[in-house]
């Protein structure tokens, strides 16, 4: 059982620490239609994989961060509003990757495996690969964290203090866009951003920094991960919507662990 | 005079077709408060922006004096109720400084009780003294504040006006100070400049109340020498700045030119009405 139990289970830790802080500054700067166009992308990257026979994981990771960057120049221009563009540029890489996908009879692709994740078929090569990105994305989180933060405070601000705004903007993006490739396998497109920010609202009652809520964020993703591969091998229900459930679950047990909290102190 | 801090000459910005600033020139120095004065939509924050470096000029030129570091006051920020920030770690942000430097430049500025406080909970006035205790740490050389008395009652702002003075006097900083309230800038200011789109006219608070351009900028605005008007303003000039700029333009300026002053108001022999259609 532990054979069989470890790749999904360290695959999906090192989802949910590294979502913990990213998901943080998704819920602070408002981003999670970016998560989802990102995570749309990264359909459409597996669907190239396919087309043209490469390995998924480097397909799926350069699709998402040529998408990332395509979102930060077009968020520069200033003549449509940004959720707008998202929902055009989000659907049609979704409506891209579907067709692309269904364009190829022989192959014999699951798709509900990409769109809610596939934990159980990881394999140790995968958790490899995810732990080094994980390590890679909590390095780079943690040089680049004041300026991080400072243009999540104020932009203008942050620019006026000499703190580079589209070079910030762009490596939150390319980290996000790497984290979401990377978690296309576990929870899968359609439920990736509530790794994202489920975790990071249940903490945000319970913190009075933005370090303790990434920190907490991470601990929750944890418990959510656990918990999803726990009931789904009692109950036999899928590993992915498992995962959220049980995030979501931890989002209202939130609510009275903070006012309990509030309470103390 | 020493080496400004910031020089613009024939600086111009626009936004598409529409012109904003048009050929200002414009130098601030240390140890002096300039204020900037003019009505809604005069180009005040962007001109105020492109001192900041967040807007290119779109002609003219901009001269920074090398390692200027500013401070920047924008009137609060709204800061998202999602991100859990105290006002001590908001200070760490621009400075990671000691503590205990935190601590004295929040008791400066006089809100030392803060410290631990979600940012989230500050009040306009209190903002301002964050963002003037953030400036401080980082010992900025130029301080930029816009409308810093929007929503701060009479006596917070004559409080923090005087507290910008002895800034500048202790800390011997530059202030640039954006605002649509003219009594009260005039009394704690050295230079003013009256903006509407370009620069009508400048000099120091005497010099510019007694200038024809400022009252045809103002007309409608009840105007007593400015260091007298300080208890006695009211609130009601926002509307007056829109409604009667038109006015009698041309009856003030005749009325005003025999009152016409030493100082420069080359720039505005020229009907203001234009601007306001």
């Amino acid at each position: 059982m532990i054979e069989l139990l470890l790749p999904p289970l360290l695959a999906g830790l090192a989802v949910a620490i590294v979502a913990g802080p990213m998901g943080a500054f998704v819920v602070w700067r408002r981003m999670a239609f970016f998560g989802d166009t990102l995570a749309h992308g990264a359909l459409l990257g597996a669907a190239f994989a396919l087309a043209a026979e490469v390995s998924l994981y480097p397909a799926v990771v350069l699709v998402c961060l040529l998408l990332a960057l395509l979102l930060v120049a077009l968020q520069q221009q200033r003549k449509l509003a940004s959720d707008t563009l998202l929902g055009i540029v989000s659907h049609t890489t979704l409506a891209l990757g579907i067709i692309a996908i269904s364009l190829q009879p022989d192959v014999r692709i699951d798709l509900f495996a990409f769109l809610f994740g596939d934990l159980l078929s990881v394999s140790m090569q995968d958790v490899l690969w995810l732990w080094l990105g994980a390590a890679g994305i909590l390095a780079l989180m943690v040089w680049g964290w004041r300026s991080l933060l400072s243009i999540t405070v104020d932009e203008d601000l942050a620019q006026v203090e000499g703190i580079p705004l589209v070079a910030t903007r762009t490596l939150l993006m390319l980290l996000l866009a790497v984290l979401i490739a990377g978690a296309i396998r576990t929870v899968g497109v359609l439920l990736i951003t509530s790794l994202l920010v489920m975790p990071a609202a249940s903490a945000r009652r319970l913190s009075k920094t933005p370090e303790s809520m990434a920190i907490l964020a991470s601990l929750f993703g944890v418990v959510a991960v656990l918990g999803g591969l726990t009931l789904s091998w009692y109950a036999d229900t899928p590993v992915g919507p498992s995962v959220v459930v049980v995030a979501a679950l931890l989002f209202v047990a939130s609510f009275p662990m903070s006012a309990q909290q509030a309470r103390r102190s | 005079m020493s080496e400004p801090l910031v020089a613009l000459s024939k600086v111009s910005l626009r936004f598409g077709d529409v012109s904003v600033l048009k050929e200002i020139d414009l130098t601030l120095h240390s140890r002096r408060i300039t204020t900037l004065i003019g009505p809604n939509g005069a180009g005040k924050t962007s001109l105020a922006k492109v001192v900041l470096g967040l807007h290119k000029p779109s002609s003219g030129t901009l001269n920074r004096r090398a390692g200027l570091k500013v401070g920047y006051m924008p009137q609060r920020l709204r800061i998202d109720d999602s991100l859990p920030l105290t006002v001590d770690r908001f200070l760490w942000l621009a400075e990671p400084a000691h503590k205990d430097e935190r601590r004295a430049a929040l008791a400066r500025v006089g809100v030392a009780a803060l410290q631990h406080q979600p940012v989230q909970q500050l009040s306009g006035g209190e903002w301002q003294r964050v963002l003037l205790a953030r400036a401080l740490l980082r010992k900025a050389d130029l301080l930029v504040l816009d409308e810093p008395a929007q929503g701060v009652d009479v006596i917070g702002q004559n409080a923090l006006y005087g507290l910008l003075a002895d800034v500048r006097d202790e800390f011997g900083c530059g202030i640039l100070l954006i605002s649509h309230d003219l009594h009260l800038v005039m009394a704690a200011t050295d230079d003013v400049i009256c903006l509407q789109h370009h620069v009508c006219c400048s000099g120091t608070p005497e010099a510019v109340s007694r200038d024809p351009a400022f009252h045809d900028l103002f007309a409608g605005t009840q105007l007593t020498t400015p260091n007298m008007a300080l208890y006695t303003h009211d609130h009601d000039h926002a509307h007056d700045l829109h409604g009667n700029v038109n006015g009698d333009a041309e009856g003030d300026r005749a009325n005003s030119v025999a009152k016409h002053d030493d100082h420069d108001h080359s720039q505005c022999d020229h009907s203001h009405g234009t601007h306001h259609d």
